[in-house]
């Protein structure tokens, strides 16, 4: 089949959804290329780096979008600002169109290609499921967008982030706060942390925690009685207002205190929460800076201007919403990594040919029209993690079925008793000689016992072999009768010497050679 | 030499003995424990030579050289992986040794006693003959299982038990045909044929049991082997030989049971065999995460990267590392990561390899310190603080199952945790189960990668990146 990838045409938008690297992969699986002239320009793949990895260069994107079996796009389609064209009403039956398409946002599109027949799979419906990690645009651009945050931050920020002490005097380490630590905040926790900063964050759900703190980042906790804000898919829910005004409290208290604030607290499907007041922009020192990661979701400062920089009370607020397009080349990189996984998994035979399985659940939740049939929503996810609790109760159930009744205490009498019963009936018919061996050998495995309790499990096969070469000791019985005036028994005497012989050098001598390696 | 000399030799080497394994307590004195060994051993056959030997020293010279030779040569060739078919091939000579000495003691002096003590000592011999014979052709058998001549799956014949029961039965009633034979000057026919009850029943027992429960086949053959020493030194009325037999006895005993321990298995079910070929344990569920395909493979270079971003490293070695050679790469990487600042430690199971401390003396060969090498209980609750775990050729040992899935074959078999920890990466062939036969929930976990491939080959491409 055939991959065609037209340019992006929004402004500002910088990324591309095919690189030379990624292309090469592609054509393993069996798919000739095709990509619209100039498209990797802002992102610094250039023509003929695409044509070196075997991608056809077409001049007119109509003749591509209309062409190819397969689009990719990172942007979902809007009109060309020169051709006037839409894309969408270029495609028809048999199509398929791979893209951020965001289908709540876009009904009218959705039918539109519903109408054509189309198939359509939006990369930011892929399910966030372990084994769709690897498909998962929105976390690789979240990533880049919160390291971004940082470098915008800094960009503005008009002091050092690390602290140093130099001739010229003393500079106080920048400070970070986090606003909610979900791949974008963590990444902006890591980049903020390797530039020296002292970073803070804060976060809704209690289990990320321990990522924050694995950052060597602080975690802000809320003195608030347990609520968790873990949502379905490893997002953030909407809180109760008792914990909200406490939530308030805090951020209040560290704006003050605070050089940096970095949100990127969303809820999907909802408006961004208003985290930080105007009274605290106000509280902030002058200088400090505010990247609001929300702000195309309205953003979690009523300040901030969506794709603007705007100075308030003192204060620098970044509302970019196309970070990950200022690292276009990187973006690039991760989105059309992504995109192959993808088709990795669409194209099982590696033959060229996709197959849209609906049976499987991350192919499933990317598809958001199959063949005209419009497929979106999808049903909620499995939950790869099964409650945790229904388990540890049969686990614990399991366990004291299993758990054995209580012996009766004088129960430990019982062998005690019969063993005194058989050396009794013994002890009355035996010859003195034999119970003299016996108490011998009773004794021994009560030496025995003890001494090989004591044996350092490492030493264990060093054990095996001694024990064996001791045990050869039976050559004492073969030596006892090798005098014998039998010839039988002289051979079968012979006979054994030879093989304990064997056992005793070999036993010993291959112990000695393993003791020998143990080191320290 | 008279008998006091002798006895008080004996006496001499039965304490040096016990010091022996005593030694073997720790590192710092196993190798005087061993001398101690070779001491006691030197001391009992000087004695008996000088003390009791009165003909056919020629033989017994030729004997002893021809013997000692091959012993050393086998010390010294044998591969540390091929340990346990070592030992099973010495167990077996013992065994072999013992049923030569009880068929030359019951046709040289059958006459000179009678009565109680006549019935008692033609017990002794059948006895000894009988386990001798079992420990043989057992350890023969566990021989060709381990050297993979023969298959390790569990043969199963339809009414194994009953068979066994019938052998039992058959071998008491022999002892009694003996005993009379015997007291009537002959009955040798009968011990002939209990020899080759014995003989079909040690191959049967082992031939039951599977690969995985090798390590506790190789220690009860241990055991056998002292039991049948024991039963020699009753039959010839000698008190070192006891000493020595219960000794070695009892600690083949004691490594059974901490073999089965660490399984978690019955030593009764263990011998009689057929582990993870069940009906109930063939379809076992994968537990609660295992949605089958969900395992997330890694590439060697990404593995080096975490090994090398790491602070803790634990290595988790099995069986498959053995197989695959690859002991002395797996120390080359962790010198490479020493020097790197990452701590790396070695966490081993006590049924890991197929036998008894079989792990220790490979990473010993490797010249891996011992002193960062871990049994499972002391490092089990580390893992939290690990950063990244590497499982090389192990399944079972490493397996949630045992803890999470009540009605697994596995269940409440003590097990190492790595998925504790932040990174589990497990090197692997491919997704073939453990000899239990149970899948794995450990490869489907979030925070596990699989490393595909021979172990030997993805620990030479670790190393290769590392040096990068």
């Amino acid at each position: 089949m055939r991959i065609g990838v037209p340019k992006e045409i929004d402004d500002g938008e910088k990324r591309v959804a095919l690189t030379p690297d990624v292309a090469i992969q592609l054509k393993k699986l069996g798919f000739t290329l095709a990509i619209e002239t100039g498209a990797g320009d802002a992102a610094s793949f250039d023509d003929d780096q695409y044509r070196e990895a075997g991608v056809e260069i077409v001049e007119d994107p109509k003749a591509l979008w209309h062409s190819c079996d397969i689009v990719m796009k990172v942007r979902p389609p809007s009109p060309h600002p020169e051709l006037g064209f839409y894309g969408v009403e270029l495609l028809g039956k048999g199509q398929t169109l791979i893209s951020f398409l965001y289908p709540a946002q876009n009904p009218e599109m959705l039918q539109e290609l519903s109408d054509r027949g189309v198939t359509a799979l939006s990369m930011d419906s892929v399910p966030r499921i372990s084994r769709a990690q690897k498909m998962d645009a929105l976390s690789s651009m979240a990533n880049i967008a919160g390291y971004r945050a940082v470098v915008e931050a800094a960009q503005h920020f008009g002091r050092f982030f690390t602290g140093q002490i130099t001739a010229a005097g003393k500079i106080p380490p920048a400070k970070v706060l986090v606003i909610g630590a979900g791949v974008a905040g963590l990444a902006a926790i890591g980049a903020a942390k390797s530039m020296g900063a002292i970073v803070r964050a804060f976060d809704t759900r209690p289990e990320v925690k321990e990522q924050v703190e694995s950052m060597d980042a602080e975690f802000l906790l809320l003195d608030f009685k347990d609520e968790d804000g873990s949502g379905q898919g490893g997002y953030a829910k909407t809180m109760s207002p008792e914990f909200i005004k406490a939530e308030m409290d805090l951020f209040a208290a560290q704006a003050a205190e605070v050089d940096i604030i970095i949100t990127t607290a969303l809820i999907p499907g909802k408006p961004a929460p208003e985290l930080i007041t105007e009274r605290m922009v106000a509280s902030m020192k002058p200088g400090s800076v505010i990247v609001d990661l929300a702000a195309e979701a309205g953003g979690n400062c009523k300040l901030t201007v969506a794709n603007e920089v705007v100075v308030k009370h003192g204060v620098t607020l970044i509302g970019y919403t196309n970070l990950p397009s200022r690292l276009a080349a990187q973006a690039s990189q991760l989105y059309a990594t992504n995109l192959r996984h993808l088709l990795t998994d669409l194209c099982p035979e590696k033959n060229g040919e996709i197959v849209v399985n609906m049976e499987d659940e991350v192919i499933r939740g990317a598809t958001v029209v199959k063949e005209g049939e419009i497929t979106w929503p999808p049903p909620a996810p499995r939950l790869s993690v099964a409650p945790k609790s229904d388990m540890g109760d049969k686990a614990r159930a399991a366990v004291e079925k299993a758990a054995p009744k209580p012996a009766h205490p004088l129960a430990f009498l019982a062998p005690l008793a019969l063993a005194g019963l058989v050396l009794f009936g013994l002890g009355s018919v035996a010859p003195p000689a034999f119970i003299g061996h016996l108490t011998v050998f009773v004794l021994s495995c009560f030496i025995g016992y003890m001494v090989v309790w004591g044996v350092s499990h490492s030493l264990h096969t060093p054990l095996m072999s001694v024990t064996n070469a001791i045990s050869s000791i039976i050559v004492i019985g073969a030596l006892i009768q090798i005098s014998s005036d039998s010839a039988l028994v002289v051979v079968l005497s012979t006979l054994a010497v030879f093989i304990t012989s064997i056992n005793i050098v070999g036993g010993f001598a291959v112990t000695q050679r393993m003791l020998r390696m143990f080191r320290k | 030499m008279n008998t006091g000399i002798i006895t008080a030799s004996y006496i001499g080497a039965s304490a040096l003995f016990i010091l022996a394994l005593g030694g073997l307590s720790h590192q710092e004195s196993a190798r005087r424990g061993n001398f101690y060994g070779m001491l006691g051993m030197g001391l009992a056959l000087v004695v008996t030579i000088f003390g009791l030997v009165t003909n056919n020293q020629f033989f017994l010279i030729v004997g002893m050289l021809a013997g000692g030779g091959i012993g050393w040569y086998l010390a010294k060739t044998v591969e540390m992986t091929q340990m346990p078919e070592l030992v099973a091939i010495l167990h077996s000579l013992v065994g072999l040794a013992a049923v030569f000495v009880g068929y030359a003691n019951a046709l040289d002096h059958g006459s000179s006693i009678s009565g109680v003590e006549k019935t008692i000592h033609d017990v002794e011999t059948y006895l000894g003959i009988l386990i001798g014979a079992v420990t043989f052709s057992g350890s023969v058998t566990a021989y060709l299982k381990l050297s993979a001549k023969i298959g390790g799956k569990p043969l199963q014949l339809p009414g194994r038990h009953l068979f066994n029961l019938g052998l039992l039965v058959l071998s008491v009633l022999f002892a009694i045909f003996f005993v009379q034979g015997s007291a009537a000057g002959g009955g040798l026919v009968w011990l002939v044929l209990m020899t080759l009850l014995a003989l079909v029943f040690g191959v049967h027992m082992v031939m039951a049991i599977g690969g995985a429960d090798m390590p506790v086949v190789v220690s009860m053959l241990n055991s056998y082997s002292g039991w049948a020493a024991a039963a020699m030194g009753f039959m010839l009325g000698n008190d070192l030989l006891i000493v020595v037999g219960a000794l070695v006895g009892s600690s083949g005993a004691i490594l059974s049971y901490i073999m089965c321990k660490a399984m978690n298995r019955k030593f009764v079910n263990v011998i009689l065999g057929g582990f993870g070929t069940g009906p109930s344990k063939g379809g076992a569920p994968a537990g609660p995460a295992g949605e089958a395909g969900d395992v997330q493979p890694i590439e060697a270079e990404e593995a080096a990267n975490l090994l090398a971003d790491a602070r803790e490293v634990m290595i988790l070695p099995g069986y498959g590392m053995a197989v695959a050679q690859a002991q002395h790469t797996v120390f080359e990487i962790t010198k490479k990561l020493r020097e790197k600042g990452v701590n790396v430690r070695f966490g081993i199971h006590p049924v890991a390899g197929r036998m008894p401390g079989h792990m220790n003396v490979l990473l010993a060969e490797a010249r891996v310190p011992y002193d960062i090498v871990y049994e499972m209980d002391e490092i089990n609750g580390d893992f939290p603080k690990v950063d990244v775990s590497i499982v090389i050729g192990a399944n079972d040992i490493v397996n949630p199952a045992a803890q999470e899935v009540p009605d697994s074959p596995i269940a409440g078999m003590p097990v190492l945790e790595p998925w504790k920890g932040k990174t589990t990466i497990v090197l692997k062939r491919g997704m073939s189960t453990g000899y239990a036969g149970v899948d794995n929930p450990l490869f489907y976990k979030e925070n596990t990668r699989m490393l595909f491939g021979d172990a030997k080959d993805s620990v030479d491409a670790l190393l290769k990146f590392l040096n990068e």
